[in-house]
């Protein structure tokens, strides 16, 4: 029996240590905001946090996860209010198919609480994720927006 | 229709007590996620139901994969309905109702960029014939004569006396009137919602991770199959030493098909993961030699046979070659492409007491119905598929292999319901392929530079000699020859002939089909034609588009949104091209640089694009950029390589997809719309781009690309 955190709620999961994250929170768990795109860690459809850092879960065994805080994109609104990541998607009208963003949501998240301002390059670098639908220019767009919009006000 | 959807619950929670074990799973398909139907609503015509407070529930028939169109066709009835915008929500019509109302929802397939264009007239009728009723129904309550009433925003207004009464309202009212006969559809001029951007119904839920896909179906009792199919195509399944795996954890059971074995299990990574460890033997069949080398060969033979079939012959080529100042000649080639939708190919099934129920993300939701019937050996009346949402389609899900697969797995599980998933490798190797296609072409010139004489030689897979072999006509597939026999180009002496040559790798719709690799032929030879003429490549396609001006009008946009013929930073040049498809017009410029060493960097796109109409005009920009990202990734790895008659490559890493990075910076799209025809979106501004692009290499290096993806040409992008 694992035993792990998802989305602020204690779960548990009676899996083989070696399954992968991705397949426990999905087949297991019912938690189906994270994709299945590539199984390889190439495409990054699965993301989720783990303690606060990105990992693609289909190549994160379970074993890894045990004891540990799992975040997916179902839990990323706080009391029933967008992440302002979440909003700045709706704002720059990103998702094409959405099969990917779950995914990429979670990616710039992560970018974003690292890199409160990040450039272009830093956006390159770190959005590695695939999106079929090409909807790339516009995460850039709303990852940029997202930034502006999470900036403390100024006093 | 709500009754119609739900499933037996009750049915499916006994068996998840009985099989599931300790599964405590909720219920949820993505269905009905989209209905949300709770209130009951006055149903004014199959596709319009109105609620008492004032929901408007717009039924959805095709499938939404991305392309905007649950949003974008909703809007073609609201703009005649006049209803609040606001207050939309979208229904999925389920194929059984479609059967039982006589096909009332029209063509449930999506493809061909056909979702606007073949339905914006039904749809706008159904708007405004619900809106009369509502007018009607209003007026004699008031008793008033319907001319003195409008209706505005989800409101009727008796102008005299301004009353106003809500469509919710009068709807149930309005509901038993008899329908119009005729209704007239309002002038674009005085449109308030199309051709104005709106924020896509879908997206909410797209971004909040909800349940949407048919990967995501969970049904309570549910298991799930894994599958391997014959990695050489045509071949069959000899032998599965299934005892194997006896008793492992999580084991259903092994159910062999005639070309596949699937593992049915309590998860669906335990059911891949025992698949991987069964010993199958496949007999290969006749094709278990086959390379790309071969194929190509076997393809290529199609320009060198002497008897081919003509598609056109006008005026006397041969004497024009022979009178001709120069005379130029260049073969191209274009590999086999993998569509690659995110999602790879799913479906869910339930057999049970002859009745069959499916949850797929599906193109073509009544060929996935009458593909379970088949499957399961019932009638048409004992089946139901749901919609889901479509992770990617691109053409792909319009094929029912999956389907035929999952029905036939559940049917050997009876009563349980299986969600059949394909892995990533599966999709690789399994898909419908783009085709392998060449091209020989041969133009005269006169000494002014003047096109005189065009021969065009295809050799190419037919896709239509799969699924509709009925439309080859004397040996010629129009189809395969789009781009090539509907030339815009007027050439008094033109001769197109055609060598239909399939191998044994299936091939299919993907992306603007053969637009996808016709225009990187025809356009770049149309710049090799310029150059040998000694003029300008805009200027030479103007002269030759004189009686075309639609094609012209976006030729002469791209150029002027490119500032074509403006100086240029140093080293970077550009290349154009223009291609009509799918109803619409679409031309493109890219500005590059190549260094020595082959690196290229693509600094700008630029695509002008004339649909008619433009329904939502973000979303016609979205799918310009889609097409960016789509096409150059085509253009510059895209390859599926065969050995052994099998598929080479089998995930991301081998078959490359662009990413963030590699998405050029600069693109510009020019949408106009000259109005007069509804067109196409989603796959026109690809057809110019790879020519545009590899014309702009030509530009910069004077080196012709005849061959794709570049990645084998010695270039690379930074
Ligand atoms: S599914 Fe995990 S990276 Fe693709
Ligand atoms: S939106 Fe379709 S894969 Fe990204």
């Amino acid at each position: 029996m694992i035993e792990f955190t998802v989305n602020g709620r204690k779960r548990s999961a009676d899996v083989e240590p070696e399954m992968p994250l991705l397949w426990v929170l999905r087949d297991v768990l019912d938690v189906k905001g994270p994709k299945y795109g590539c199984g390889i860690a190439q495409c990054g459809a699965c993301t989720v946090h783990l303690n606060g850092e990105p990992v693609r879960s289909c190549s994160v065994p379970a074993s890894a996860a045990a004891g540990q805080n799992v975040l997916t994109i179902e839990g990323l609104a706080q009391r029933g209010r967008m992440h302002p990541v979440q909003k700045a998607w709706i704002d720059h009208q990103v998702p094409q198919c959405g099969y990917c963003q779950s995914g990429q949501i979670m990616a710039a998240v992560a970018l974003l609480k690292k890199n409160p301002n990040p450039s272009d390059r830093d956006i390159d670098a770190a959005m590695t994720n695939l999106c079929r639908c090409g909807t790339y220019a516009r995460i850039r767009t709303a990852i940029h927006a997202a930034a502006q919009s999470m900036k403390p006000a100024k006093a | 229709m709500k009754t119609a959807f739900t499933p037996s619950r009750r049915k499916f929670l006994q068996q998840s007590a009985a099989i599931g074990g300790g599964l405590t799973f909720g219920f949820h398909v993505p269905e009905a996620l989209a209905q949300r139907s709770d209130a009951p609503g006055a149903e004014m015509n199959a596709w319009v139901v109105i609620r008492p407070d004032d929901t408007v529930i717009i039924r959805y028939a095709r499938a939404e994969m991305g392309q905007g169109s649950s949003t974008g066709l909703p809007m073609l009835v609201a703009e005649e309905l006049e209803c609040d915008w606001r207050k939309v929500r979208i229904e999925f019509v389920s194929t059984s109702e479609q059967l039982r109302r006589n096909r009332a929802w029209g063509s449930m397939a999506t493809g061909g960029s056909r979702s606007i264009r073949d339905s914006q007239e039904y749809l706008r009728r159904a708007g405004a014939t619900a809106r009369e009723m509502l007018l009607a129904a209003a007026a004699q309550r008031w008793k008033v004569p319907g001319s003195e009433c409008d209706a505005e925003n989800g409101v009727i207004i008796h102008r005299p006396s301004r009353r106003r009464l809500r469509f919710g309202q009068v709807a149930q009212g309005a509901s038993k009137l008899e329908p119009p006969g005729e209704v007239k559809l309002k002038d674009p001029r005085d449109w308030n919602l199309i051709g104005k951007s709106a924020n896509r119904l879908d997206i909410p839920d797209k971004v909040t991770g909800k349940p949407l896909f048919g990967i995501d179906v969970q049904l309570p009792g549910m298991a799930y199959a894994a599958i391997a199919q014959c990695p050489v195509f045509r071949g069959r399944l000899r032998s599965v030493a299934d005892e194997r795996i006896l008793g492992a954890r999580g084991l259903i059971k092994v159910v062999k098909l005639e070309d596949a074995v699937a593992v049915v299990a309590d998860n669906w990574w335990r059911a891949n993961r025992m698949l991987k460890t069964l010993p199958i033997e496949w007999d290969a069949g006749p094709d278990g030699g086959a390379s790309t080398a071969s194929i190509r060969e076997f393809v290529r033979f199609g320009l060198e046979d002497t008897s081919v079939p003509v598609a056109r012959d006008e005026g006397d080529v041969e004497a024009a070659f022979a009178a001709a100042a120069k005379v130029i000649e260049a073969e191209y080639y274009a590999p086999f492409l993998n569509h690659a939708p995110l999602e790879p190919m799913n479906c869910t099934a339930l057999v049970e007491g002859g009745r069959v129920e499916v949850w797929a993300p599906t193109q073509n939701a009544e060929a996935t119905h009458a593909t379970a019937a088949a499957t399961a050996g019932v009638p048409l009346e004992n089946v139901d598929v749901r919609l889901t949402h479509l992770g990617g389609g691109f053409g792909r899900r319009g094929f029912q292999d999956y389907t035929r697969q999952a029905v036939a797995i559940a049917k050997a599980v009876e009563g349980t319901p299986v969600k059949l998933l394909w892995s990533r490798e599966e999709d690789m190797q399994h898909d419908y392929y783009r085709p392998m296609t060449l091209m020989r072409f041969k133009a005269g010139l006169d000494a002014a530079g003047n096109l005189t004489a065009w021969r065009i030689r295809d050799a190419s897979h037919s896709i239509l000699a799969g699924v509709r072999p009925q439309d080859i006509k004397e040996g010629v597939d129009r189809h395969a020859l789009g781009g090539i026999v509907d030339l815009p180009y007027g050439v008094p002496n033109l001769r197109i002939e055609f060598a239909m040559r399939n191998s044994h790798v299936p091939v299919g719709f993907m992306r603007t089909v053969f637009h996808s690799q016709n225009p990187f032929m025809r356009e770049c030879f149309v710049d090799e034609m310029a150059h040998a003429a000694g003029k300008d490549p805009y200027e030479f396609r103007r002269a030759l588009l004189q009686a075309k001006p639609k094609d012209l009008g976006v030729l002469d946009a791209a150029a002027k949104a490119s500032g074509w013929g403006s100086p240029l930073a140093a080293g970077a040049h550009r290349g154009i091209a223009v291609q009509d498809s799918h109803g619409s017009y679409a031309a493109a410029v890219f500005e590059v640089s190549v260094s020595g060493a082959g690196e290229l960097d693509i600094r700008r796109v630029v695509v002008a694009v004339d649909p008619g109409h433009v329904v939502n005009p973000d979303s016609a920009e979205a799918q310009v950029q889609s097409c960016v990202a789509y096409g150059l990734t085509s253009v510059l790895w895209g390859e599926i390589t065969l050995s052994q008659g099998r598929v080479e490559q089998s995930n991301f890493h081998d078959y490359r997809i662009m990413r963030l990075a590699e998405m050029p910076k600069n693109i510009e799209a020019v949408l106009v719309p000259s109005g007069g025809f509804w067109g196409g979106m989603g796959e026109t501004p690809l057809a110019p781009l790879a020519p545009a692009l590899c014309n702009a290499i030509f530009a910069a290096t004077g080196k012709r690309i005849r061959s794709l993806p570049l990645s084998n040409q010695g270039l690379r992008l930074v």
